[in-house]
């Protein structure tokens, strides 16, 4: 099947299976390898990307299914070589040991300002639900994102 | 995951229709859980069924005792909703404790009920507080619409098109979540309106049950104290891993109470 969508600001198109899921097609078709697939079952939020705008995961969405979408996944949040301040804000505050969950952290983490632009620490934590850092990261996970929501609010 | 046919439909008519003449077909809703159900190969539909495109399955409507919900409408935006915040706000809280946020951008109400998984949230809110389940044949009374452990009243190709939730005097859902999945090991949705009490109880058994007995206590007296006795009783529930039937039927007074408390 043939499927269309805006990805990181760019107009794509490919020959997919119905089955394909997003984040295949965005990893297989694409080469987006930033993405990352943790556990398959929908539960971890490696694979997080936005589409329209809202946190999605995209290891349980088919491409087709997104057909005419626009997609913004970690490749597509840093802009003319600089990073996204939340990027800035995970480099700044050490927010990865392993760094596998970290695409996803930083995705759902701009979501999460999307929606609660001054997030406080008992927020971060609750809306951090749907990812999963393995080497349990999360301290500073939480004080990376706090912080880069100060900086999103001053660019 | 097996492959399948897949279809986008444009409207409630023409997705019955190509269900129709399907040999196996499944509606996709939002697909939080059918996606990954296909994915473990635990289904395997001859064609998909996309409602996702539908846009007159989406939507809230507010009337003067009712909050009408579209069966497309993702949980983020029910919990988000001013207009349910204000209406019903045991609904909005129930919705905005799905899962986890990017499982709230996805999942639909009208997948969650269709669905009827025994821990779901939402058949509890459409149980509790006496709604109506719109199809794309008929409306079926939310008590008659959950028959058993993920089965529903809907015929083969019947679409959930929405649910009128009537606005109650009040209300409250509080669940016990499962702490890895969300999912409710026991969660009870209590309401009241006029003299009439409700309490639904979702998690504790295969499906959605009304506690009889504390309705009928708390009709006399609307608070926690007039259930802390009543126990629901054990036979029957489930039990796993997580909880057995008897821990989960002292949870479900348990929650009850607090539910009442918090109404």
């Amino acid at each position: 099947m043939k499927v269309s969508m805006r990805v990181n600001g760019r107009e794509v198109t490919g020959d997919v299976e119905a089955r394909t899921l997003l984040v295949e097609f965005l990893r297989y078709n694409l080469g987006l390898t930033g993405t990352h697939v943790g556990c398959d079952t929908s539960q971890c939020g490696a694979c997080t990307v936005h589409v329209d705008g809202k946190a999605i995961k995209s290891c349980t969405a088919l491409a087709v299914q997104l057909d005419g979408g626009d997609v913004t996944t970690i490749e597509g949040l840093a802009k003319d070589g600089e990073l996204h301040p939340m990027q800035e804000a995970f480099r700044e505050n050490h927010g990865l040991q392993c760094g596998f969950c970290t695409p996803g952290m930083v995705m759902s983490a701009v979501d999460i300002v999307r929606r609660h632009p001054e997030p406080d620490e008992h927020t971060i934590r609750e809306e951090l639900e749907g990812n999963i850092c393995r080497c349990t990261g999360y301290h500073n996970i939480v004080k990376a994102i706090a912080a880069g929501a100060a900086a999103m609010r001053r660019a | 995951m097996y492959d399948f046919n897949y279809t986008q439909a444009k409207n409630v008519d023409e997705a019955a229709s190509t269900f129709g003449s399907a040999s196996d077909a499944s509606y996709l809703a939002g697909g939080m859980t059918l996606i990954p159900t296909l994915k473990q190969r635990l289904a395997a539909p001859s064609d998909l069924i996309d409602l996702g495109k539908i846009g007159d399955l989406e939507g809230i409507t507010v009337s003067g005792d009712s909050v009408r919900i579209g069966a497309m409408t993702r949980h983020a935006v029910v919990a988000a909703s001013a207009e349910v915040q204000k209406a019903i706000p045991a609904l909005a809280k129930l919705a905005g404790g799905i899962g986890d946020p990017m499982v709230r951008n996805r999942g639909t109400m009208g997948g969650s009920i269709a669905n009827n998984d025994p821990a779901a949230d939402y058949p509890a809110a459409v149980v509790g507080l006496g709604a109506t389940v719109h199809t794309s044949k008929r409306d079926i009374a939310g008590d008659d619409f959950f028959t058993g452990m993920f089965e529903t009243a809907l015929e083969p190709g019947e679409i959930v098109t929405g649910v009128t939730y009537p606005i109650p005097d009040k209300a409250a859902y509080v669940k016990f979540p499962n702490p890895a999945s969300r999912y409710a090991i026991v969660g009870a949705f209590v309401s009241k309106t006029g003299g009439e009490v409700r309490v639904a109880v979702t998690g504790a058994g295969p499906c959605v049950f009304r506690a009889d007995e504390m309705e009928k206590a708390l009709a006399g007296d609307f608070s926690a104290k007039a259930i802390e006795n009543i126990k629901v009783p054990a036979d029957g529930l489930n039990s796993d891993i997580h909880a057995t039937a008897e821990y989960r039927a002292n949870l479900v007074t348990v929650i009850a109470k607090r539910a009442v408390a918090e109404a």
